[in-house]
């Protein structure tokens, strides 16, 4: 059973993908933590530029060209700016210890491929086999979101899945329509600074950006 | 059925690895010196060492049981044991089909548990406490070496180190994310099996950080010479174990003697580059506390079951 050497290359930087949302699960220091991001936005538009180069879509080329202008560059530059002006530099703080956290990460990865294996068995596809892997990291992003008590690493966490959803649309189906593309980016990048504001808001209100004092905004 | 040829390179390759250990070991003393701007000891040095205390007499505790005196000797066998099993010169060794890999994570386990016995037999407390931080060590370390082990063990359709190393090394080349995966595992758990630099300082007798130190720290003369000696030849078999899964290629077949110089010169060039980047990871790297070497090894432990996984999903 051989196959071509892109499809060998997605693979490794499929793998390499998930690798990076396991060390971003496990990271302890928010800079770091938007060092991986910008790595995973890296490893997102070579993958995307071989599955463009080796199926010929041009628009693909695009997508990967946004990827690295957005989600190499400007997100993790907006958010050094953010957490620089916020002054937040502490060690993020974890709701589960790290190692169990890693423990519902493999649990989640087995639920993912074998959610995805009937889907790429039927499918004839170069990156047939990276759909596991996308779905996996979505939802170890999503673990990340609810483990992570701050804000800020909750918003990195977001971002990360959507890099898994790209990530998913490109295995599935070569890529949305770059329209869509377009829009989710515009997207991304109108979120991250509308959540850049929220974190002052935040702050201001309750001195830290730690979310758990929002539930005493709830009224019985 | 008896090979004549087969047997010898069995005894060859045996006794190589068990005269060449040292030498591997000093060699990676001696990188480690350059790398952090120190005269370098000779690269002989563990040899004189092991010379000099086994010219001395052995001081035993009073209180002392045999087993004290015996583990040695246990871990001299094992990690012989262990250096015949492992492909080092040539695949395909008349002794190889004794044991496959699991038995050879048993051979380390069981030198693992009489070095703790051995240390707790004396009642210092140095003794016991380097024995439970060991087998805290070890109890995480062995899941992720077997887990590492399995993935090249999918790969090939063998547990048999020797069927491993032969599929591994007559492939085409292919890129393996699973193997991948599992290079990272094994290498962390070769850190930390190997008392090295994250979990463990070999060169410190600091009370507070010491962990196989701590372990034979009542042995003395032949004794200690025995379990250096050890040591050293559970690093080697542990590089070669990384070589033969990960880098395969350039090693003999048995009975094959025009392969040989060809076998023996690869071997030496990838241990050569290999003791140069444990002594470069071990310069760069700060020792981590003891709480910490759980969160290490669950990070190999993730490494060698992701790379599993990996290997499901790319070739299902």
């Amino acid at each position: 059973m051989e196959q071509p050497l892109t499809s060998q290359l997605v693979n490794l930087l499929a793998a390499f993908l998930l690798l990076i949302a396991f060390a971003m699960l496990s990271q302890r220091r928010i800079l770091t933590l938007i060092k991986l991001f910008a790595w995973q936005g890296a490893a997102l538009a070579v993958s995307t530029a071989l599955v463009a180069y080796s199926t010929g879509q041009a628009h693909l080329y695009f997508s990967a060209a946004l990827t690295v202008l957005l989600k190499v560059m400007l997100i993790p530059w907006v958010l050094h700016r953010l957490i620089d002006r916020l002054d937040v530099r502490w060690d993020v703080e974890t709701l589960i210890n790290i190692p169990a956290t890693m423990l519902i990460g493999i649990g989640l990865v087995i639920f993912a491929f074998s959610l995805a294996a009937p889907i790429s068995e039927m499918a004839s596809m170069l990156t047939r086999s990276t759909l596991g892997i996308a779905m996996a990291s979505i939802l170890l992003s999503f673990l990340m979101m609810i483990v992570r008590r701050k804000a800020v690493p909750q918003v990195i966490g977001f971002l990360a899945m959507e890099n898994g959803l790209f990530f998913a649309a490109t295995s599935a189906t070569y890529g949305m329509p770059l329209v869509v593309e377009l829009g989710v980016a515009l997207d991304v990048l109108v979120g991250t600074f509308i959540f850049g504001i929220f974190f002052f808001h935040i702050r201001e209100q309750f001195d830290s950006l730690d979310i758990r004092h929002m539930e005493k905004l709830k009224e019985d | 059925m008896s090979h004549f040829p087969d047997i010898a390179f069995q005894i060859l390759q045996s006794v190589f690895v068990v005269l060449a250990a040292p030498l591997l070991m000093g060699w990676v003393n001696q990188c480690r010196a350059w790398l952090q701007n120190r005269s370098a000891p000779s690269i002989w040095l563990p040899y004189y060492t092991m010379a000099k205390l086994f010219h001395k007499n052995a001081v035993i505790a009073r209180n002392a049981s045999p087993l004290f005196r015996l583990t040695p000797y246990i871990l001299f066998g094992c990690m012989w044991l262990a250096a015949g099993i492992v492909p080092v010169l040539a695949t395909d060794l008349p002794f190889a089909p004794a044991a496959d890999i699991i038995a050879l994570v048993g051979v380390f386990a069981l030198a693992r548990v009489f070095s703790a016995l051995a240390a707790m037999d004396v009642g210092t407390s140095f003794g016991g406490l380097g024995a439970r931080r060991e087998m805290l060590i070890g109890f995480l370390a062995e899941p992720a070496m077997l887990m590492t082990l399995f993935t090249a063990a999918f790969i090939s359709g063998s547990t048999q180190l020797t069927t491993i190393v032969e599929t591994l090394a007559h492939r085409e080349f292919a890129i393996y994310p699973s193997l991948a995966f599992a290079a990272v595992a094994f290498l962390m758990v070769l850190l930390a099996e190997n008392a090295r630099i994250p979990i463990d300082n070999p060169s410190t007798h600091l009370e507070l950080t010491m962990i196989h130190e701590a372990m034979i720290l009542e042995y003395s003369a032949r004794h200690l010479a025995i379990i250096e000696w050890a040591v050293a030849i559970k690093l080697f078999a542990y590089m070669t174990i990384g070589i033969a899964l990960f880098v395969p290629w350039g090693i003999a077949a048995a009975g094959e003697w025009s392969a040989l110089p060809l076998a023996f010169g690869a071997l030496a060039a990838k241990l050569a580059l290999a003791g140069a980047g444990l002594a470069l990871l071990e310069t760069l790297l700060a020792k981590l506390r003891l709480f910490l070497a759980p969160e290490f090894l669950s990070t190999a432990f993730l490494l060698a079951v992701l790379g599993m996984l990996t290997y499901f999903l790319t070739h299902s």
